[in-house]
């Protein structure tokens, strides 16, 4: 007799979460547009409010169109639940409030999104959380990194801006020998691309305004707990393993075990800070996840002929991306990403900033905006955007050189997408 | 609560209240592999509506010492040492899976110390496929596989989880992933090798998941043959994770049996 079989990643972008709407019988997932929900008697709410009872109290805290996104993303991690949020940041920033308080530490990769190193470098400092960016690449940075206040290893699954492969079980295991868990930005890869809790992460997140959503209509983000780290047994996160006197002195992991992490950032962190994500919003986005198995694919193989095209170009000096030999990350990017590296990746233009400058203004196809994943293929040229008032020694520090050219490939025929950078390429060498 | 119970570390969820020798006592007693967290809902609340709590981990589960008791008989033995320890006479019994067994074990061996008993997802016998226990005895990572697809509805993974946000499968594979390699066999040999020897004279219930394809409804009756006067409560869409898959329904049934 063999054993039972699990849906497959296809049926769960489809399924997982939903039910045929019990009220109407709606086959897709309905909206449920409504701030509360009415309590069947005084002795309802009061369970529902002291978690007696599973229910909706107030959308902040949950919403039955959020918790079908909510499900879905951590039936496609593999992760014990999700919380949706109202962007990648607030995903991040729920995940450390969650954790720790003044006095604590993180380290993380110095390969960030700019967004994530302004919250750890800068704001959280300020509240007393204090963060050692480290180069990612180098295990005995991590290693000399950890001090005894350490609460948190992170990095993103391909790093910013030089799209650096992280080395997820080796750090997991760096991590947890110091009884800390390792969080992983996991936007780029999507859980099509790489599942980081098979390879040791606990904790991950997305901005799922990128390729979850895929479209660019929604802003939101999502965190994932793999339900595998030993909260107690660490000893070092007073916020899952004492009472809390602002819930009933629950101790969450006494109260919940593998759940402890998402109760208390549901029953905090969503109650207090309120960063929560709108129906509405879950609903677009679990437009996109629907398809996710359907568009990956795709980014990819768009990503791999406008990657083999532009490393041939004469005015392209190199390209950024890990599936090529020359990338510090190839190895490492074949062992963890055998589904591709990714739709994101860089390369460096001849010419520098001028010709930066004159490649995105000749650009038709391609959309100069500051996001990525979206199903429309994206540029940006850091030097005159995003670090324009970096000088050209301080972007070679951050990895940016002055005709660095950030690409996110999108669905568009590839030859098409082609066409538009031979063209735009063109007019830059004509300075 | 930790307590020590044969000379290791035992562990007791009390839903975060003293115990009172006024209030009467309810012990919720967990399945093969799982731990007390899986009665989160239905303990709260008892805990919260003046009931003593005791949402035990047998030993070798969630935060009891190991290493795990081989036989049913020992761990309904274990339990009344654990209630000796905090000098409580009398108790009523919850239990899931092999819970249940332990809740009809102890009210064979110990009529005067047991109340009533609730039985959740229950079979008698509870025979284990035999692919399930090689699996498990190979502490081969299948049998989580098999727990976890078997232990819930067949439209668990592609339906919504009355709890918001949360993945059943996900969560019921990180706590198997947690025991120590082995405890699991133990667990479904118990089960397997399981036979009651006495009478159970106590009020009992049975609440069971139609969609329970572990230990479905039929397989109960048996047991319910046996006890004299038993109830039943048959929870339509839920699978063997009764107090998972149908929480508000599972605690309905507790509290009109208990009240």
């Amino acid at each position: 007799m063999a054993g039972p079989k699990y849906p497959g990643f296809d049926t769960l972008a489809l399924h997982a979460g939903q039910s045929p709407d019990p009220a109407t019988g709606s086959r897709a997932v309905p909206v449920y547009q409504t701030t509360s929900y009415v309590f069947r008697d005084t002795e309802h709410a009061a369970s529902l409010f002291n978690m007696e009872r599973a229910g909706h109290v107030y959308s902040r805290i949950s919403n039955p169109t959020v918790a079908v996104l909510e499900e879905r993303i951590a039936a496609l991690e593999g992760g014990v639940g999700a919380i949706a949020t109202a962007s990648g940041q607030a995903a991040l920033h729920l995940a450390v409030a969650t954790l720790m308080g003044a006095g604590s530490h993180i380290v993380a990769s110095g390969a960030l999104y700019g967004g994530s190193h302004n919250l750890l470098g800068y704001t959280l400092k300020r509240f007393g959380i204090e963060t050692s960016f480290v180069n990612g690449r180098d295990l005995g940075d991590w290693k000399r990194a950890v001090r005894e206040n350490t609460r948190l290893l992170f990095g993103e699954t391909l790093g910013n801006p030089g799209i650096d492969v992280l080395n997820i079980p080796a750090i997991a295991e760096i991590a947890h020998a110091a009884k800390l868990p390792l969080l992983v930005d996991a936007t780029f890869t999507t859980p099509y691309l790489m599942k980081p809790f098979e390879l040791g992460a606990d904790l991950l997140y997305h901005s799922a305004t990128k390729f979850l959503g895929g479209h660019g209509v929604a802003i939101g983000g999502v965190l994932v707990d793999s339900g595998r780290f030993d909260w107690e047994a660490s000893g070092k996160f007073e916020t899952l393993t004492a009472p809390y006197a602002g819930f009933h002195n629950m101790d969450f992991e006494e109260e919940s075990g593998t759940r402890a992490f998402l109760l208390r950032a549901r029953r905090e962190g969503l109650r207090d800070f309120g960063a929560c994500m709108a129906p509405m919003t879950a609903f677009q986005i679990l437009q996109g996840v629907e398809t996710l198995h359907l568009r990956m694919p795709r980014h990819v193989e768009n990503t791999r002929k406008v990657v083999a095209f532009l490393s041939s170009h004469s005015s392209v000096e190199k390209v950024l991306y890990p599936e090529l030999p020359s990338h510090p990350d190839h190895e490492l990017c074949r062992k963890l990403l055998p589904n591709g590296a990714g739709a994101v990746f860089s390369f460096d233009i001849r010419g520098g900033r001028a010709a930066g400058k004159a490649f995105i203004e000749s650009l038709r196809v391609f959309s100069h905006l500051a996001n990525v994943g979206d199903a429309k293929s994206l540029v940006i040229h850091p030097a005159t955007t995003t670090h324009y008032r970096m000088s050209d020694e301080d972007l070679r520090k951050a990895g940016i050189g002055p005709g660095t050219i950030r690409l996110s490939v999108g669905l568009e025929d590839a030859q098409d997408l082609i066409d538009d950078l031979e063209r735009a390429l063109k007019a830059a060498s004509k300075g | 609560m930790d307590l020590v119970v044969e000379g290791r570390k035992a562990f007791a969820y009390t839903a975060a209240h003293a115990l009172d020798a006024k209030k009467p006592t309810m012990v919720f007693i967990h399945g093969a592999g799982l731990d007390h967290s899986l009665f989160g809902l239905q303990s709260r609340y008892f805990g919260y509506h003046g009931w003593n709590v005791l949402a035990v981990d047998l030993p070798g589960h969630g935060r009891s010492a190991g290493p795990p008791v081989a036989s049913i008989g020992g761990m309904a033995d274990w339990l009344f040492l654990l209630l000796d320890s905090l000098k409580i006479q009398k108790a009523n019994l919850v239990g899931h899976s092999m819970g249940s067994l332990i809740s009809v074990e102890c009210a064979a061996r110990q009529p005067a110390r047991v109340e009533r008993i609730a039985l959740i997802g229950v079979a008698y016998p509870m025979k284990v496929t035999e692919v399930f226990l090689d699996a498990a005895r190979r502490n081969d990572p299948a049998a989580y596989d098999m727990e976890t697809i078997w232990c819930h509805a067949p439209q668990v993974p592609l339906g919504g989880n009355p709890n918001p946000g949360m993945w059943m499968y996900g969560d019921a594979l990180a706590r198997l992933r947690r025991l120590e390699p082995g405890v699991l066999y133990n667990d479904l040999k118990a089960c397997n090798d399981y036979q009651l020897a006495g009478n159970v004279g106590c009020p009992a219930l049975f609440v069971l998941g139609k969609r329970d394809v572990m230990t479905p409804p039929k397989a109960a009756v048996d047991l319910q043959k046996k006890i004299a006067g038993s109830k039943s409560v048959l929870v339509p869409l839920s699978g063997h994770s009764l107090m998972a898959e149908a929480p508000d329904a599972t605690l309905d049934a507790l509290i009109g049996f208990f009240s």
